[in-house]
């Protein structure tokens, strides 16, 4: 085997259940694990507090992305009917934001939508096609009805014999190792 | 079940059956997509589509080639039906959204099984829609002057006009809904790239899915972009026909020039979507056999929106009316006694009848909770939004202020055929999705499910 190939990334166990799952959890980081991650066929919504990941940066990126979309809006608008192009329309005031107001709010909408659907896929580092969990047999059950949860060979708690042991008490159904990254 | 739960109840049981699990759900929607054999209704009905579509591209080369003397426009109705096509087009287009968002965060569980097809069928309507104003441009190659941009012209467009809005509305609603739908699609296409068996599949739902693995933190972040564009969802598809109606309302047209345009244009938007997203699902519900996760609670609710969004135009006639009257405008006031009684009176009275008289049947429940008569209460209200829009358009116009300026339209074939090929084009694409797609988010039935065992234990 060359080095790259039986580098070890870390196990998985698999489960039947959410409860199961969820109780495997908590176990885990209550033990002191960090480098964990789940996979489940749809959103749990207690699991992403349970490992210690409940913050998303989604909302920040999409307001600056909001308020870049708002002052370029305004200010194209401000700077082509006030400033470049001046139109004296019966002495209307030519900075005559009520009627830039439209504008500026879908490009707002525009760009805070762009940014957030950028920063989901670069915060979940996607789109990667493929990643060495997709060869553990039985991955694919995950996206249907299967619960799996992960522990990285990084993580400074992480002892393989003492994982899969765990594992097992947790009732896992199957325990995986998952080489090279 | 029994007729008083389906009215008062959203408990889970109700909006998908007791007998689905997370594997039947999975084979079930998927099966569709990835089963080797497709109905006959599929292609038939395909087929019906693609003949129109190919009708649409003769309709739209003779356009280009011969110009738009073609379609029964002139002056004084310069505005045809490719402008009552435009209205009629992006009013369907907003049912999606307002499912998808709206009540994602009203948290009406029911919109689970029918945002995804709801979702799709708006960004159809809305490319359908986005077709009609190039169309109706007359030199359409030039269309990129509307757009900002620097050009040897030194030339800007001129941003205090709504039909420039539109364009920026319309062009943000379909970028919003394609991210919106894409995003919610993606865990779906993870299942579909799971449970695929062809090479071909494998290939295509492998990357369409962008490598989702399901896990919990991507689940964190997809929940919250998701639920921040449908907050960022609702406002913008109120803003859209808002923003359409600032098209006539600007204008001082006796018919356009009202203040209650926006609300109603929205309400009229909102009522023909919904009749669309009726006159789609309850056919394919049959033929494909989801009547397990479309319920009759799932039509029924859509049913009572239909009602309710229909009372609302309704008010809008009665106040066009009224506003016409105590304008104390002779011109306005004209329009109101020409819209009954004038030579499209007919057209009116066919409008109140289908758009307002016929969904009244909506309040007897054996009519909401039938799919069949619901089918066609739809359909009428679909024709009706449409004649609604041709009121609006064509009979406020075709007498100006001078009778000298006094004008008779008439549509041409021309007309018709691209009015039915824009239906083609529609239909095809709603046919090759439910072909191609996953129609019911998955993995949001799988949440109610969970709910339910949850509820259960």
């Amino acid at each position: 085997m060359s080095s790259a190939q039986s580098h070890l990334y870390g196990l998985t166990a698999e489960f039947d259940s959410a409860e199961q799952l969820l109780h495997a959890a908590r176990t885990v980081f209550d033990k002191g694990f960090r480098r964990i991650d789940a996979f489940t066929p749809y959103p749990i919504e207690e699991l992403p507090e349970i490992i210690g990941r409940q913050h998303s940066a989604v909302p920040l990126i999409m307001l600056i992305g909001g308020i870049i979309g708002a002052v370029t809006a305004y200010g194209m608008q401000w700077y082509a009917m006030g400033y470049y192009y001046p139109l004296n329309i019966g002495g209307r005031p030519l900075n005559s934001w009520p009627l830039f107001i439209p504008i500026t709010f879908e490009l707002t909408v525009l760009f805070s939508a762009l940014s957030g659907i950028a920063g989901f896929l670069i915060l979940c580092r996607l789109p990667r096609l493929h990643h060495p969990l997709f060869s553990v047999p039985g991955f694919e059950r995950v996206s249907t009805d299967k619960f799996v949860l992960w522990i990285e060979a990084v993580d400074p708690c992480f002892d393989e014999r003492n994982v899969r042991r765990l594992f097992y008490e947790l009732q896992a159904k199957a325990v995986t190792e998952v080489h090279g990254k | 079940m029994l007729e008083s739960e389906i009215e008062s109840s959203s408990a889970p049981h109700l909006l998908v059956s007791p007998g689905e699990t997370l594997e039947s759900v999975s084979g079930k929607i998927s099966g569709i997509v990835l089963g080797r054999k497709h109905p006959a209704f599929w292609w038939v009905s395909f087929g019906v589509a693609f003949v129109l579509l190919l009708g649409l591209l003769y309709g739209i080369i003779t356009l280009f080639a011969i110009g738009v003397g073609i379609w029964g426009i002139n002056i004084p109705v310069a505005w045809g039906f490719a402008i009552v096509n435009f209205v009629w087009w992006i009013g369907i287009g907003h049912a999606g959204t307002f499912i998808s968002a709206i009540l994602l965060l009203l948290l009406q569980k029911w919109r689970n099984s029918i945002n995804r097809l709801a979702e799709a069928m708006t960004l159809f309507a809305v490319a359908c829609a986005g077709m009609f104003p190039l169309l109706h441009l007359g030199r359409p190659w030039t269309f990129f002057w509307i757009l900002p941009y620097p050009n040897t012209m030194g030339l800007w467009p001129q941003f205090r006009s709504p039909l420039v809005w539109d364009v920026f509305a319309v062009f943000t609603y379909f970028t919003v809904s394609l991210l919106f739908w894409y995003t919610g699609l993606i865990p779906d296409l993870a299942t579909m790239r799971d449970r695929a068996r062809t090479w071909f599949s494998k290939i295509g739902f492998g990357i369409m899915s962008l490598g989702w693995r399901g896990s919990a933190v991507h689940w964190k972040h997809f929940q919250t972009v998701y639920l921040i564009l449908a907050g960022l969802s609702t406002p913008l598809v109120l803003s859209v026909h808002s923003v359409v109606s600032t098209d006539f309302a600007v204008a001082n047209i006796p018919g356009w020039h009202t203040t209650i345009f926006p609300p109603f244009f929205v309400a009229g938007a909102i009522y023909s979507g919904f009749a669309m997203v009726l006159n789609i699902m309850i056919p394919l519900r049959y033929v494909y056999g989801l009547e397990s996760v479309i319920t009759q609670r799932h039509l029924n609710c859509m049913a009572g929106v239909m009602l309710a969004t229909g009372l609302m135009v309704g008010y809008g006639y009665i106040m066009e009316t009224f506003t016409g009257w105590y304008s104390g405008d002779i011109f306005e006031q004209y329009l109101v006694i020409n819209r009954a009684i004038g030579p499209y009176g007919w057209t009116y009275w066919l409008l109140l009848t289908v758009n307002i008289v016929i969904p009244q049947l909506l309040w007897i429940r054996r009519i909401r909770t039938n799919p069949v008569s619901l089918f066609f209460v739809a359909l009428s209200v679909n024709i009706g939004m449409w004649l609604e829009r041709f009121v609006i358009i064509i009979v406020s116009l075709h007498r100006d202020f001078l009778t000298s300026s006094w004008g008779i339209f008439a549509p041409t074939g021309w007309d018709w055929l691209i009015l039915f090929g824009s239906v083609g084009l529609f239909g095809s694409l709603v046919f090759l999705f439910v072909r191609f797609l996953p129609m019911i988010p998955m993995s949001e039935i799988k949440e109610i499910i969970a709910e339910r065992k949850k509820e259960a234990a």
